[in-house]
């Protein structure tokens, strides 16, 4: 071999990583937003179906709870929507064979389930409260949802919006929370039911529930989602 | 695997050249993606740890260090969310690409760190640090260098694993378990991002110090006149 085979050889070995530039792709504006959108849904995708609907959220002692005072009051807009608790009713509506409005009674009359469960935060903080409530799965029972309905979603008194994929909304640990520390539920808390979801992230265990819908298409998915969050999060 | 070693005269001073064939096409490409996705998940790391800059509790909240903006990647929580989680896979893809074809190949054996290069560390550091005497050169990485390149690859695979252990904490919670729990598994996936950025600035030193030829290297797979075919 001579050198200048050995230079020609150089600049094919050196072609060869060209498709390293592919990344460049990232810097470009008008494709970045496509791309980073299909790495979410790609990972969400995983998620999904990673997600084993056996498995539980670990749970703790009560010696290891979070003080219900240094329990975060996040919400998204303002602590208490004003709920007239008199008044209150879940609206249920979508693929369920009993439509309607639901008492608050109706709800505590389904067996409660009391956990401790570890709430984690997109921001990275967590914290161990204790919660209390009927298991969404019974409650999905008890209005005759279609088990093979893809979605359940959420409507709050604060206009924020949620929702879960079937599996994790029959997961034995999903609760429609009406206790926390076994108390009632207060109002930044939100009351009178809001979601504990063990197995997701923060932002979907969504307060002041007023709607409850059993669907297969999602109109709307979730207000943080929304604005650019991953719609699965599942912890 | 041995490296391909050819010989061929240069043109201008007709002196005999020797080049090695030391960093396959794999390992080249693996090493300048996963690069790129190290920086991204570094700075896009960066930003979402700016939304929480603790590892204390969140009531009260005793912030750590405020990260500045600008050497963050995605501008706003959900910004660095969406980098962070669309690079990981680049960067487990390209880490799992990297291992399989060292194995595969056999290649490892020139960078895998093994007990019998132990003796030869502290001359290799002596001559880096204390100006000792340069230890002669008898393979591709010297002790020293194999130390680092093998304790690098385990920093990655750590980053990986606490990083799931944070992402999943209920789904792996058996990695949750080994690290601590979530609140631990983001304490340490934190620290083996600074380990690992302190290996890529001690690269980088070597990198500049041992000039051009060593650094075509990791473009064009080979090197001339290595010290060690001297």
């Amino acid at each position: 071999m001579d050198e200048r085979k050995f230079k020609k050889m150089n600049r094919r070995e050196l072609l060869k990583l060209t498709p390293v530039v592919a990344l460049g792709a990232f810097a470009i504006p008008p494709l970045r937003r496509p791309l980073l959108k299909a790495g979410l849904a790609f990972s969400d995708w995983a998620s999904g179906k990673y997600f084993r609907t056996g498995h539980l959220a670990t749970t703790f002692e009560d010696s290891e709870l979070t003080p219900f005072e240094k329990f975060p009051i996040n919400g998204y807009d303002v602590d208490d929507p004003g709920v007239i608790f008199e008044n209150w009713t879940l609206t249920v509506s979508g693929a369920v064979q009993k439509p309607g409005e639901y008492t608050l009674a109706r709800i505590q009359a389904l067996p409660r389930t009391r956990q401790n469960t570890q709430h984690v935060c997109v921001e990275g903080w967590d914290v161990i409260g204790r919660f209390g409530g009927a298991r969404l799965s019974e409650f999905l029972k008890l209005i005759g949802a279609d088990p093979t309905a893809r979605f359940v979603t959420v409507e709050c008194a604060d206009d924020y919006y949620e929702s879960l994929d079937m599996a994790t909304a029959m997961h034995p640990q999903t609760l429609m929370c009406y206790e926390m520390y076994d108390q009632p539920l207060t109002r930044e808390h939100g009351a009178p039911v809001r979601l504990n979801v063990p197995t997701k992230i923060g932002y979907k265990q969504a307060k002041y529930l007023t709607n409850l819908k059993v669907t297969n298409v999602l109109e709307r998915v979730g207000y943080w989602e929304d604005q650019g969050y991953s719609w699965f999060y599942g912890l | 695997m041995q490296a391909e070693v050819i010989e061929f005269d240069s043109i201008k001073s007709g002196e005999s050249v020797k080049a090695v064939y030391e960093h396959p096409w794999v390992v080249r490409f693996t090493h300048w993606v996963n690069a790129a996705a190290l920086f991204v998940m570094a700075g896009s790391g960066l930003q979402i740890f700016r939304a929480f800059p603790s590892f204390g509790a969140k009531i009260p909240e005793k912030d750590l260090l405020n990260w500045p903006k600008a050497f963050a990647i995605g501008g706003w929580l959900g910004g660095g969310l969406q980098w962070h989680l669309t690079f990981m896979w680049i960067y487990i893809a390209t880490g799992l690409l990297y291992l399989g074809y060292q194995i595969f190949r056999g290649h490892y054996r020139q960078v895998l760190f093994v007990p019998s290069d132990i003796r030869d560390v502290w001359p290799m550091a002596r001559h880096y640090f204390l100006f000792g005497p340069k230890p002669p050169e008898t393979q591709a990485y010297n002790p020293l260098q194999k130390l680092a390149y093998t304790s690098a690859i385990g920093l990655g695979v750590l980053s990986v694993l606490t990083g799931f252990a944070v992402w999943k904490p209920v789904q792996f919670s058996w990695l949750a378990w080994l690290m601590g729990g979530f609140h631990w598994a983001r304490v340490w996936h934190f620290l083996v991002m600074w380990v690992i950025l302190f290996f890529v600035l001690g690269h980088l030193i070597m990198v500049v110090l041992h000039g051009w030829n060593n650094f075509l290297s990791m473009l064009i797979g080979w090197k001339k006149n290595p010290d060690y075919l001297a």
